[in-house]
């Protein structure tokens, strides 16, 4: 592999599972070493699919995909060399205490002993396990299992690390404690990481690029401040009530000032050039339509704006959507 | 040479685990003890039946429960893999370089220990009752190497099985569907020579009985144990043939994943 080549290449990658779940309809997109790689997106988007098949566990139906220099599907074992996986929900065997489970995933790497155990004592400390590393797995909490699994994730200091949906489930301090290993991991080892999130918040804090999935499609992707600022522009946000909101952004899509209006609930998302100069003239035309404006906010474009304005749905919308008609299991 | 240290740190991940549920260890020391004195008991008197064969139940009934044991013990080896199925620890597994055949291995050999722990306890407790081995040492092996084909077989066929329902509760159905037909198609607790033509017919067909065949065989005079020749050959296909199913299982689960 040499320098400049992509740690993952993703290309056109399609699957649907037994039963005719389109999970994956063309998927698309590159990871430069190094770089901290954010899939967003909601319920059932593809994300999870996504991972397996780069992790070697899932066949796509069509497209290819290579990471760290090897085809997935020609070439798993280089592959499974070359990563740690973290998987969506806990993989810690229950029966064995943490340093165990660390000493069997680092053995399977084929580490050397007595490095094995100074790196396993160092991750049990760094992470917060070192009171309860002799205890068995079965009597931990979720957030100390979801620890374990990240520590398992990285004993053998893998070159490219996939992350999915890492810290659901944590609580906002080791969250915190998380992110801050990871930056540091990151400065220290030039690691590349995948990771899927369903926290706006988490892809713009962390990663250099974001790639946003919707239905197994990558809608939009970049640098979390480019996405913005491609969009350009402030949002103003008017509540207005469920009832009329249709309505009313049907109304402001035809202002002159506004450069997009969409319903969202029982709010108006508007976008404006200038929000603090449209707004008093977006408050006229409302009340005098007549509705009533219950609140007004006006912000810069976050992410959810981004992913709002390529989906057609709110974040918080779309996951609910997905959570309904997605996995059930 | 990965795949055997990568099977021996399962394997060691697998004894650790059972270890730890001592109530399980004792159940699984005590059991074949139980079934020695119960059966004993029950059946003691039906060498008097004409045409038995054999003179001692007692003789005639160590071989039986050692083989039962291997069975019993070997049959529910997948219950563990459907765990660690459910628990994603399996896919853990397999996104490591860890060789795919050791994690199937592992939990073969785990069963085969314990049930050549449980074989080495009914021969003990057996020969106290007042079972002989006639050859003594070289029977003992053989005995155990009866055992150790059987369970390993059993096991690797209940591993692919566990791949292949992916249920823990169809799974038990299946097994409480299958052992208890194949014990009583066998000459364990009750000689062929008494079956009715159509069971005799269907024990030869039964690996559990080519077991038991070799397993009395083991506790007979060497200059009887050409009979059990046969019986062996066809363990160890028997074992080759589960295999193959296991490994297609594997692969199949592979695919559908
Ligand atoms: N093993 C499977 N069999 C059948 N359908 C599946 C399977 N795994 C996922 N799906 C379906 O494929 C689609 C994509 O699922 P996937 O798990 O990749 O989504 P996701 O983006 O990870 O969602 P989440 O945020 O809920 O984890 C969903 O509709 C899901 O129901
Ligand atoms: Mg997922």
């Amino acid at each position: 592999m040499t320098a400049d080549a992509p740690a993952i290449e993703v290309v056109d990658l399609r699957k649907v599972y037994p039963g005719g779940v389109r999970a994956l309809d063309g998927l698309t997109f590159t990871v430069g070493t190094g770089e901290l790689f954010a899939l967003l997106g909601p319920n059932g988007a593809g994300k999870s699919t996504t991972v397996r098949i780069l992790v070697t566990l899932t066949r796509p139906d069509s497209g290819r995909a290579r990471v760290a220099g090897h085809d997935v599907e020609a070439e798993p074992q280089a592959v499974r060399r070359a990563i740690g996986y973290v998987a969506q929900h806990s993989a810690v065997d229950r029966e064995a205490t943490g340093r165990e489970n660390l000493l069997l995933q680092g053995r399977l790497y084929h580490l050397p002993g007595r490095r094995l155990r100074a790196r396993v004592e160092e991750l049990l400390t760094s992470l917060g396990l070192g009171d309860a590393a002799d205890r068995v797995a079965r009597g931990y909490s979720g957030g100390m299992r979801r620890r374990l699994d990240i520590a398992m994730g990285i004993v053998h200091e893998p070159r490219v690390l996939f992350l999915d949906e890492p810290t659901t489930g944590l609580d906002p301090e080791s969250r915190a404690a998380l992110w801050r290993d990871l930056t540091d991991l990151r400065r220290r080892t030039g690691l590349t990481v995948l990771l899927t999130t369903h926290y706006l918040e988490e892809a713009d804090a962390l990663a250099d690029r974001v790639a946003i999935v919707d239905r197994g499609r990558v809608v939009a992707s970049g640098t979390p401040a480019a996405l913005k600022a491609e969009l350009g522009g402030d949002t103003v946000v008017l509540d207005v009530g469920a009832g009329v909101a249709a309505a009313v952004a049907h109304l402001l899509a035809g202002a002159p000032q506004v450069l997009e209006a969409r319903a969202v609930g029982g709010s108006v998302h508007v976008r404006v050039a200038d929000g603090a100069r449209a707004l008093p003239a977006l408050m006229a035309l409302v009340a005098g339509a007549p509705y009533e404006v219950r609140s007004a906010t006006l912000s810069r474009p976050s992410l959810d704006e981004v992913y709002l304005h390529h989906t057609g749905r709110a974040f918080a919308q779309a996951d609910a959507a997905g959570q309904d008609g997605g996995e059930g299991a | 040479m990965t795949a055997l240290s990568d099977t021996w740190y399962m394997l060691v991940r697998l004894l650790r685990a059972t270890w730890r549920q001592p109530v399980w260890v004792v159940v699984e020391l005590v059991q074949p003890f139980m079934w020695l004195v119960l059966y004993g008991q029950l059946f003691g008197r039906v060498t008097e039946i004409p045409g038995f064969g054999a003179r001692s139940y007692i003789q005639f009934l160590t071989p039986g429960v050692a083989v039962m044991t291997s069975l019993f013990g070997s049959a529910w080896a997948g219950i563990g893999l459907i765990e660690d199925l459910d628990r994603g620890v399996l896919d853990r597994l397999l996104t490591t370089p860890a060789s795919r055949a050791a994690i199937v291995l592992a939990r073969v050999l785990h069963s085969g220990t314990a049930g050549a722990v449980q074989t080495a306890i009914i021969v003990l407790v057996g020969t106290a009752m007042g079972a002989r081995i006639a050859a003594g040492a070289a029977g003992a092996a053989l005995l155990l190497a009866v055992a150790v084909l059987l369970g390993g077989g059993f096991a690797a066929a209940s591993n692919g099985l566990a791949l292949l329902v992916r249920r823990e509760e169809t799974f038990i159905a299946v097994l409480n569907f299958v052992t208890l037909p194949l014990t009583f198609l066998s000459a364990s607790l009750m000689s062929t020579a008494l079956m009715p033509a159509w069971m005799r017919a269907a024990s030869r067909l039964n690996p559990v009985n080519w077991a038991v065949e070799a397993a009395r065989a083991a506790f007979s005079p060497p200059a009887a144990w050409g009979a059990a020749v046969g019986d062996v050959a066809l363990l160890a296909a028997f074992l080759a043939a589960a295999s193959a199913f296991a490994t297609w299982a594997f692969a199949a689960y592979r695919r559908s994943a």
